[in-house]
């Protein structure tokens, strides 16, 4: 369920990409597709039953069944660029305001 | 019990995105944006991954709505916007 | 009709996925990838080749990668060069937040309110305590989840914390310049001391103790500190950036 939820967020976001006219709008769908992708690489790791993969005195040997560790570790890092790009594009918007007036993509070529 | 919640939280995921992107308000957007990352949080500790769900409350509900409301302000000093 | 064209593309990407889904060998569904059917096991087992000794919390001892979190494994140990690149890829990004932003007469914005007396105080008390929590979640991230990625954004959020408290408020950023560069420096040395004594860019050259205790997983503790202090400069940076503009 979750799985496919992650699917329709990542649509919603590819759609809001390709028509909105709002620069700050779209770095918003920009970030709605991010979250949707990253929800679906960990359910690709999920197992039915499976506990979180850390070592701990109660979870003790590595004969459980941990869930997979590697879309974690992917995802991960993936967040923090996800920080890198969302900033860079609001300081690109904060530009392209102080050099046409507007954050409309159909105005701005007008003047 | 689990599959209560997961139908939940499918549903309110893609509720406030939907309206997320079509509402005409920003500062509303940019606080769905944070509600949705609230919500991912959520989904990443039910399907036990720890690490991630610490990052993402950090930065995803944290930061990056911070910087969104920056920037906001910023265009309010010498403008309006709609 | 624009939105009908972009309406049909996005149903049809989502649909491709969709049947990709079930209609392959690659990946297993929802709920039943077990991890010991393919090469995650590996880094669960704390070893490539496929003897397999078993690993007990509080017990094992010179495993082939120490720290009991199986994610930190992955990302300071296993993947350390990929985690190299990437907080490049931050350092590139608050490089051009500060080319687009940043300049000569630049002024703190005014947030148009007047922090009250408990804001002030309150900003004081809380400073430390986040700031401890980022420093803990740093230094415990072979152990604990978290690490020195929400470690460092959880100091950069204290000094957030800051800027909002008070309206003339800002930080040395030359400072926080010299300690991004400084971790970033010692980041990179400690991998060629790994080249050197190991043999390999960033091996793990010390020992790596017993697995569950603070003082135990080698090198890893040490770049997870390093990663934390370079995330927290830099997203210091970003935030000064954002929080000046030109002086009318």
């Amino acid at each position: 369920m979750l799985q496919y939820a992650a699917i329709i967020l990542f649509m919603i976001g590819l759609y809001g990409l390709l028509t909105q006219r709002h620069i700050i709008k779209i770095i918003i769908a920009l970030n709605i597709l991010e979250i949707g992708l990253n929800i679906f690489i960990i359910t690709v790791g999920y197992y039915e039953g499976g506990i979180a993969p850390i070592f701990t005195s109660v979870n003790a040997t590595n004969n459980l069944a941990f869930v997979d560790p590697l879309p974690q570790a992917l995802v991960l890092t993936a967040i923090v660029i996800g920080v890198g790009t969302t900033a860079l594009g609001l300081a690109l918007a904060r530009k392209i305001y102080a050099e046409y007036g507007t954050l409309n993509l159909d105005e701005m070529g007008e003047n | 019990m689990l599959n209560i919640i997961e139908i939940v939280l499918s549903v309110l995921l893609i509720g406030l995105a939907f309206i997320a992107l079509n509402t005409q308000s920003l500062i509303k957007s940019v606080m769905l944006l944070s509600g949705i990352s609230m919500l991912a949080v959520v989904a990443f500790v039910l399907l036990k991954a720890p690490d991630v769900a610490v990052t993402e409350a950090v930065i995803g509900s944290g930061l990056v709505t911070s910087l969104f409301v920056f920037t906001l302000l910023s265009f309010r000093k010498t403008g309006d916007v709609q | 009709m624009k939105q009908f064209l972009a309406f049909i593309f996005v149903i049809v990407v989502g649909g491709m996925i969709i049947l990709s889904l079930h209609n392959n060998t690659l990946f297993t569904e929802f709920g039943n990838n077990n991890p010991s059917d393919h090469y995650s096991d590996s880094y669960i087992d704390r070893d490539v080749t496929e003897n397999n000794d078993d690993v007990i919390f509080g017990e094992s001892e010179n495993l082939e990668s120490g720290p009991a979190n199986i994610v930190t494994a992955i990302v300071a140990d296993y993947r350390s060069f990929d985690t190299l690149g990437e907080i490049t890829v931050l350092f590139i990004s608050s490089l051009g937040v500060a080319l687009l932003l940043g300049g000569k007469k630049k002024e703190r914005m005014d947030l148009h309110y007047t922090p009250n007396f408990m804001l002030r105080i309150g900003s004081r008390a809380l400073f430390g305590i986040i700031l401890m929590t980022g420093v803990f979640m740093a230094v415990h991230g072979h152990l604990t989840p978290g690490g020195g990625f929400p470690g460092g954004t959880m100091i950069a959020s204290s000094l957030l914390l800051l800027y909002l408290a008070n309206d003339t408020f800002r930080t040395k950023v030359k400072r926080f310049k010299l300690l991004e560069s400084f971790a970033g420096m010692a980041y990179v040395a400690i991998g060629l001391a790994g080249l050197l004594i190991g043999g390999y860019f960033l091996e793990n050259f010390l020992p790596t103790g017993t697995i569950g205790t603070v003082f135990s997983a080698g090198i890893i503790p040490i770049i997870y500190v390093l990663i934390g202090l370079k995330v927290g400069s830099e997203i210091t940076g970003i935030i000064d950036n954002f929080l000046t503009e030109e002086a009318l």
